[in-house]
Parts: structure tokens; sequence; C-alpha cells
């Protein structure tokens, strides 16, 4: 078993000072998993000056492949089937990524689509009402399972989402 | 010759040896029975102890010998069945031995047993006993003879409750001593240890003159270093004297009223008067330590007042510091003992002593005095804290001292002033409180440059963990004038030392600070804004890239919050129109060029162009608004055109232009980009600018097909250029990422993609996959693959997609 926590858009210091309290204590209890595991990704976001984040990444975690991509770079923002084209593109089953602000997990052929929308409900031109969120996957064989933690009226709301991979979906012959 | 240690060790055994030898005599003589032999050979014993050649240590080791003998003589004289002489006689015939040491040491022994008889007065005795012991006037000796009559005497006080109070009818006639009508009371238990106590003292100050170095041959060592010895020597008795004000905090009797009254002048006035800084320094400690905390409270002054009349040398800081622990522990207590506080004005009595030693020990070095004001600080905290104004006077107290001090060089001073600027932080968690302290900003000014930046870091955080916002103009102005240190670049500053971590770090956290600073009224949030702005506008170019995103991003979401109320805002609050906020943004943007930082102003016009068409949507007056999206765009299309050169910059740049553009559904600089596939890229991209899948958004099949068209043509002569240069085929991925297209834009029914534009493309790629099987691109191959797997799944699919793709052969 995996657990892969996926924050994006924090947007600290530009757009925000810091996480919300309710998620800060969540995530220092999970800062012991970042103990056992550094296995630290990032990508490229739209205010980051810093070159050495490449736009996109693909990495494998057990029978998945993931991808990851801020966002700003599809268009349109946030669109679905823009975004299915780099997961055909990365050729991934899970692909993460940002820029919106909202979160939003799909099925799509035979793969996720997910964004795990702004960790600090940073201000964002496309959406007004900015709940804090962020998404911990747990990756267990052939399943996955997507956990939302959303800020709601100061009350953290905890969403899942059930994933099954068929076996043959990526590694299917031409 | 011998060294000085090996002397001592030579005398002590000496000394140890005639103590066995006559202690084996006194044996055989308390065996048999024998008084008169008892009494010889322990006179002869004590002897030992006249030496005057050890140090306190070793002379130590010696008394502990003498001790324990005299346990057993003790136990002899006391069955008067083995010699036949009353208490009364005996206290008599001990006083014949013919040294005057070991006659006293006896006299104390029998005196013991006489209180314990109960024929005469424990007060008479203990008079006697106490008197007679001036009769050694030798600083070591007398100091352990005091100590053994202190120690025999402990549980014969007439102590309140004690068998030994007020018994005064029992005696009979022929007592030795004679006897005073009144009753044993607590007050001679008292007397008695009292002028014990005071002449223990005297001894040990006086030990100072008197006291040769224990060592014959001082010569070896420095003057320095005799003085040294001597006081290292002193203060190992002091525990000697000190166990006196144990014994007085320990008797019943000793209640408030006593103590106020007789106990703590008593011990004071010889704590003054003997003008001697160790035995000043040890007493004082001694005193907060063993009495009660409620004792002090209400001995407050008189303790304090003993302060500034101690040496000059005395650590008195030390003393007042430990005192106020004390209390501030005593105080958190429990809520119940805080009246007690209020009623005795505690406060204000130990400000002003603290003022009188500060200004009693001229030569007190800062950090002592600000010790001291840290000490009074946590006080007041603990006891008073609703009491700002206390707080503040402290402050203000520190701000007089440091005033006289030209500048504050000393390290572990400002350690302390941290300490002392920490303390209301931590005590309230809220940085709006510190906020009205009048004095605050000026203690702040009296720290060195480093130190106030470190400070205004920790207010910073302490915002930060408290989460508090600040919420009002005023308070604002007043932040940034203490975080100034942050904010701007201060005279004297060694610009050269700057850490770039450090300065990333502080200046990160202030661009985090500007999101805490929040008012829902856009009146106030509008002020505040500007006054942020007065104050990071003079950053300088290495500051404002930090501050200046933080600060467009407070005033968009202003621009919301007016928006939100626009219903109720009329016209006559004309200074927050929509438009004035635009003015200000764009002059904050603009504030970049002196950086210059051309990309994150390009993201910030593009931010403000749209935000301007949320509000052109909504707004009455949409032309003017539309008028400033637009002016937003050029400001963006200007800096992409003339400042950013960088090609990687660029495509993000692009995206970000027309990714914004596809949003706004309003208004080609993707010729331009250096790479032929980042043109290809940018070009499809631009696809979407003609098809929005909103209800009303604009669907222009046609255009699309160019762009698409285009981006096929500028594929085609990136591989042309691949095959030129390297011989071999370019990206084939180009042609899968338009082919992915054409499926969008099929799907979502525009009718210029035909599937046998797809057919198409599926088959060029498919040759030129083929034609280059050598060079083989396993991205591309993946992507190819599950593209087509894409069109199978929708084949399947069947229904009205599955249709579409009916005539697509793969």
């Amino acid at each position: 078993m995996v657990l892969v926590l996926a924050l994006g858009d924090l947007h600290i210091p530009h757009r925000a000072a810091d996480l919300p309290p309710k998620f800060k204590s969540m995530l220092e209890v999970q800062d012991y998993l970042k103990t056992l595991c550094p296995d630290l990704h990032i990508t490229r976001g739209e205010y980051d000056e810093d070159t050495r984040y490449p736009e996109t990444k693909t990495l494998t975690i057990g029978q998945f492949k993931l991808g990851l991509c801020h966002g700003h770079q599809v268009i349109p923002w946030g669109d679905l089937d823009s975004l299915a084209m780099l997961q055909r593109q990365l050729d991934v089953d899970i692909l993460v990524t940002g820029h919106t602000h909202q979160f939003t997990a799909y099925k799509h052929e035979g793969g996720v689509v997910i964004n795990p929308g702004s960790a600090t409900g940073a201000y964002s031109s496309i959406t007004y009402d900015v709940n804090p969120s962020f998404v911990l996957m747990d990756i267990d064989g052939l399943r996955v399972v997507v956990y939302v933690y959303e800020l709601i009226d100061g009350e953290v709301k905890v969403d899942k989402i059930d994933f099954k991979k068929t076996p043959a979906t990526t590694h299917s012959a031409h | 010759m011998l060294n000085g240690t090996e002397d001592e060790e030579k005398w002590l055994a000496e000394g140890i040896a005639g103590i066995q030898h006559n202690a084996f005599y006194m044996h055989r003589a308390l065996d048999s029975n024998n008084l008169r032999e008892a009494l010889k050979y322990s006179a002869q014993m004590l002897s030992e102890l006249r030496t005057s050649k050890l140090s306190p240590h070793k002379y130590y080791e010696l008394y502990m010998r003498a001790f324990n003998e005299l346990k057993r003589l003790e136990l002899f004289f006391k069955d008067d069945s083995k010699h036949d002489v009353s208490v009364v006689d005996l206290y008599e015939l001990v006083q014949h031995a013919g040294n005057i040491l070991p006659r006293l040491y006896l006299l104390c022994t029998v005196g013991s047993i006489y209180i314990k008889s109960k024929e005469a007065p424990a007060k008479e005795v203990l008079k006697d006993l106490v008197e007679m012991c001036r009769g050694v006037q030798h600083p070591i000796r007398g100091l352990f003879l005091r100590s053994y009559l202190a120690q025999i005497s402990r549980d014969k006080l007439p102590d309140i409750g004690s068998e030994y109070e007020g018994s005064v009818d029992s005696y009979d006639s022929d007592m030795v001593l004679s006897s005073s009508s009144d009753a044993d009371t607590v007050m001679d238990a008292v007397d008695f240890v009292l002028q014990n106590f005071t002449e223990m003292n005297k001894l040990w100050v006086r030990m100072q003159h008197q006291l040769k170095p224990s060592i014959a041959i001082s010569g070896l060592q420095g003057p320095g270093g005799v003085r040294e010895k001597r006081e290292k020597d002193r203060s190992e008795l002091q525990d000697l004297v000190g166990k006196n004000l144990h014994v007085l905090s320990q008797i019943e009797g000793v209640d408030l009223e006593m103590y106020k009254e007789t106990v703590l002048p008593r011990v004071l006035e010889q704590v003054v008067n003997c003008k001697d800084d160790l035995a000043q320094y040890y007493l004082m400690d001694c005193i907060i330590q063993v009495f009660p905390d409620e004792y002090h409270l209400q001995t407050l002054e008189r303790l304090l007042g003993a302060c500034p009349q101690l040496q000059p040398t005395v650590d008195a800081k030390t003393v007042l510091s430990r005192l106020m622990d004390r209390l501030s522990n005593y105080a958190a207590s429990g809520a119940d003992v805080l009246p007690e506080f209020l009623q005795v004005e505690a406060f204000s009595k130990l400000s002003n002593a603290i003022g009188k030693v500060i200004q009693a020990q001229v030569d007190m070095p800062a950090v002592g005095a600000i010790t001291l004001y840290v000490s009074l600080l946590t006080f007041t905290l603990r006891v008073h804290p609703d009491r700002l104004d206390h707080v503040d006077q402290v402050l203000g107290a520190c701000v007089k001292k440091l005033s006289n001090i030209p500048k504050l060089e000393d390290s572990r001073a400002m350690k302390q002033v941290v300490a002392l600027l920490s303390a209301p932080l931590e005590k309230y968690n809220d940085i709006v409180t510190a906020l009205t302290l009048s004095n605050y900003p000026r203690v702040m000014d009296h720290l060195d440059i480093g130190t106030n930046k470190l400070m205004a870091m920790v207010i910073i955080q302490s915002i930060m963990k408290n989460n508090s916002c600040i919420s009002t103009a005023d308070k604002v102005e007043v932040l940034f004038e203490l975080i100034k240190g942050l904010i701007k670049d201060i005279d004297g500053a060694d610009v050269d030392e700057l850490d770039e971590e450090d300065f990333k770090e502080e200046q990160n956290s202030v661009a985090r600070l500007i999101h805490m600073l929040y008012n829902d009224e856009p009146e106030e949030m509008l002020k505040i804004i500007c006054i942020v702005r007065k104050h990071t506008m003079v950053g300088g170019p290495k500051r404002l890239p930090f501050t200046v995103s933080s600060l467009v991003f407070s005033a968009l979401r202003l621009l919301r919050q007016l928006q939100g109320q626009e219903g109720d805002i009329v016209g006559e609050e004309a200074s927050m129109t929509p438009n004035k906020i635009f003015q200000l943004l764009t002059q904050i943007i603009e504030s970049l060029s002196a950086v210059p930082s051309p990309e994150l102003a390009l993201r910030l016009y593009l931010q403000c162009a749209e935000s301007a068409r949320f509000l052109m949507k909504q707004a009455a007056n949409g032309c003017d608004i539309e008028h400033v999206a637009y002016e937003f765009f050029t400001q963006a299309f200007v800096l992409y055109e003339e400042e950013i050169a960088d090609s990687k910059a660029q495509v993000t740049a692009i995206h970000l232009i027309i990714g914004t553009l596809q949003r706004m559904n309003v208004f080609g600089y993707s010729a331009r980009l250096l790479k032929k596939a980042d043109q290809c890229r940018a070009v499809y991209a631009c696809s979407h600018l003609f098809w929005v899948d909103d209800q009303d958004g604009i669907k222009d099949g046609e255009r699309v097909l160019l762009c698409l068209k285009r981006a096929l043509r500028i594929a085609n002569a990136a591989q042309q250029m691949a095959n030129v240069a390297r011989g071999s085929g370019g990206p084939v991925s180009l042609f899968v990422e338009i082919l992915n297209k054409y499926i969008y834009f099929f799907e979502k029914g525009n009718k210029q993609i035909t599937s046998s534009a797809i057919q198409g493309l599926i088959e060029l790629i498919n040759t030129e996959m083929q034609s280059d099987s050598t060079n083989s691109d396993s991205v591309a191959d993946a992507f190819i693959a599950s593209t087509l797997r894409y069109i199978q799944f929708q084949k399947q699919k069947g229904g009205v997609v599955g249709e579409k793709f009916e005539s697509v052969k793969l």
C-alpha cells in the first residue's frame, strides 16, 4: 500500500499567507509520513521562477503510472477533454493537475484525472469561491482510493472516490 | 618539601589519630561507668578541634568524627544510673574542663540533656549556652561550635505545641539557673536562633579578614589566588549560617505577624550591617528560598527596601529576579491568591525597588538591568495580564535605561531585549495587543539592525502562528513601523553581509504577512492597501518582486469584495470605484519595471485583465471596464514583445496569454516563438480561442480548422528541418498532438473537422513512424497507441459518438 499526497496551487506567498490551520494540523500528523517517504515530486507552476522544476513529470507507483503537470499549459484551462489529451500524451493512468483551484476528479477512459484544488484556498481568477482542498491517494495493487479533504465553512469534509484499474489498460499492444 | 595539600592531609590524619586515641580511652571509661575518666578523655579528644591548620572542608571531616563520639557520650550522660550525678550537677561539672573549646562542646552536650530533663526552663539553658559560646571567637572553630549548638537544640526549642513551651511552674527552687517569672514562649526560641544566627554570621564575615589561608606556603600563589581560595573556603561554610534561617522557617510559632515584626527585621538588620557581599547575596537568597511566598508578599516593602542598601558589588538583580520568579509562580498557583497581590500593590513596589537598585548600582551592566525588566514583565504578565499599562510601563523603563547607553553592543543584553519584546507576544498570542503598547517600537529602535530584523521575524511568525488578522489601517501602520528593518534598507546596514537565503526567507514572510492584513469593509481595506503600498514601494528592486504580487492579489480581493457589495454602494462613494483600484493596481505593477521583472509583471497584468473581464460581465458601465481590461492586455503584450527574451519564458507566457484570452471571449503572437515545436503547440492552442464550449461561447469552426492546419504545416516544417539537420525523422509526437486536437473538435461537433481528415492524419503518422522505425521514439509510440486505443474505445461505446467514429479505420 502506498499513500500519495497531492498538494497543489499553494501560491504562498503571492496569494496566501499559509495553509488553513485545520489542514496544517492534519498535515503535521502526516509529517511523520514524510520522514518515512521523502519522495517528493514537483512540477513548475506559472509563478515559479525556478526553472529546475520540469513542466511535466511521470512516475510509477505500484502498478499505476502517474503524470504531474501544473496545468496552465493545457488550454482551455481545466478542460477535461484537453487534459485527457495530456493524459494520453504522457500515457498515464492518473493525471494530477492544478491551476484552476477547484477540486475535480474524473474517471476517464480507464484512467483518472485529478485536480486536488488549492491547499491554501488561494485567489483565483477562474473561481470565486475557492475552498482549500487537497487529495490523498491510497494506492494498493490495482486499486486506488482517492480521499479529498475540503475545508468548507471552517469544517473539513472528506470524500472518497474508488477506482479500479483493469490490468491490461495501459500495456496493451498497438 | 611538602606542598600545601599534602601538609593538610598530614594534619588531618594527625587530628583523626588524636580523636581515635582519646575516644578509645573514653569508651573504656564509659564502659566502666567512670565519669571522671570519661570527662577527661572526651575533653582531650575535643581538644583536637582546636587546630587552626585545616581548611573548612578538612575541619568538617574532623568535626564529624568528634560529633559521632559525642553522641555516645550524650547517651552516657542521659543515663544517670551509670554515674549517679544529677544533670544540674553535671552541668556544673563539665565546666571544669581546662580548655574553652572542649568545655563548651561538653556544656552544649549536657545542656541538651538539661533541657530535656525540664529541670530548668529551656529558654534559660539556651540563653546561657548561646552566650557562653561567645568565648570562642576563632571563625572556623566558632562556626562549628555554634553549628553543634544549633544541631543539638533543634528539637528542644520552646515552639508552639512543643513540650518545652510554657512549663514554668514545674521548676523547683534549687535549680542552678535563676529563672525569670515568664513562661517559655516561642519568642524565646526565635530569640535564641536569631542570636545564634547573628553570631555565626559575624564569625563568617570576619573570616575573610582574619583567616590566614590554611595553606602555609601561600607564597606559591598570587594574592588573587589567596583571595579566591578564601572565598571558596567561606562559601563552603555558608550553609552552616543559612541553617539557622531554615530552623526559623520551621518553627511553627513564627507566624506572619512574628515574621514581619521580629524575624525579618532582625535578619535584614544583620544582612545589611555585615557589609559583606558574599554574605549579603547568600542570605538574601536564603530568605527568599526558605520562607513562604505569602510572607514575602506581605513584607515586600521591607524586603525590597534592603536591596538598595546592599553592597554595590552584590548581585542584587539575581536576588530580585529570584524573588519575582517565586512570586510569579505563586501567582500562577491559583486565582485565589491574586487579590493578595493587588492588595499589597506588588507590582509598583517591585517596580520601584528595581528602579532604585538600578539607580544605586551605577556599574550594573545593561544586561543586568534588562534582565530585571524581563523578570518584572514576566511577573506582571502572570499576575496582572489585563494591565497593559504595566507592560508598557516596564517597556518604558527599559527604553529609559537603554537611552543612556550610547550603543548596545553586548549580545547577552540584546538577547534579553528580545526576551522582553517576545514575552507579551507569547502571553497574549496576539500581536494586536502589542501594537497598542506605545513603548514597544521605542524598545525596538534600540536593537541593532540584525536583532531588529530578528525581532521583526518573531513578530511576523507570531501573527502567522496565531492566525491573527490585523484589521485596521492604524494598526497596520504601527506594524510596518515595527518591522521596518525588513521593509527597507536601514542606514548603516552592511548590504554585503546579507545572506541570500535569509533575505529570501524574510521577504517571503513579509509577502505572507500582507495576506493577514484584512478588513471586510472595503473602505478600511483600501486604506490598509494604501499603507502597505506606501511602505513596500520604498523597498527597492530586491524586495519588490516579493511584496508586489501579494499586494496585487490583496487589491484583487478587494475588487471582489466591492463587487459583492456593489448593490449597496451608491455613487457618492466615489473614492471606491473599481477604476480607482485598477489605477492603483497599474501603479503597483509598474513599480516592477525598476527591478526589472517582466515575467512577473506580465502574469499580474493578465490576472488584472481577467478580473476586469469578470467585472465587465456584471457591471453596468461595462464599456469602461472593457477598456481597462484591454489596457491590461496591452501592457502584458508590450512586456511579451519587448522584455521577455528567454525562449522557455516565452512559451509559458504565450500559454498564459492564450489561456486568459480563451477565457475572456473578447480578443497571433505565437508565430514568433523561437522553436518550431513551440510555435506549433501555441498555434493549435489558439484554436481554442475560436471555440468556447459555453452556451453563448464563440464557435468558429472554420478558424479552428485554420489554426490546426497551420499547426500541421509548422509540424511538417519541423519535420523537414529535423531531416536536414540530423538525417532522421523529427518529432512525430507533434502530429499525434494535432491528431488529438482534431479528435477533440470532432467530438465537440465542429463540422469542419471530418472523419476523413482524422483518417488521413492517422495514416500520415503511421507512415512517418514506419519510415523511421530505426529511430523509434517510445514516448510517441505510447502516445499514438493510447490515442488509437481511445478511438477504439469510443467506437465500441456506440451511440452518437460511436457512430461518428464509425468510418475511421484503424
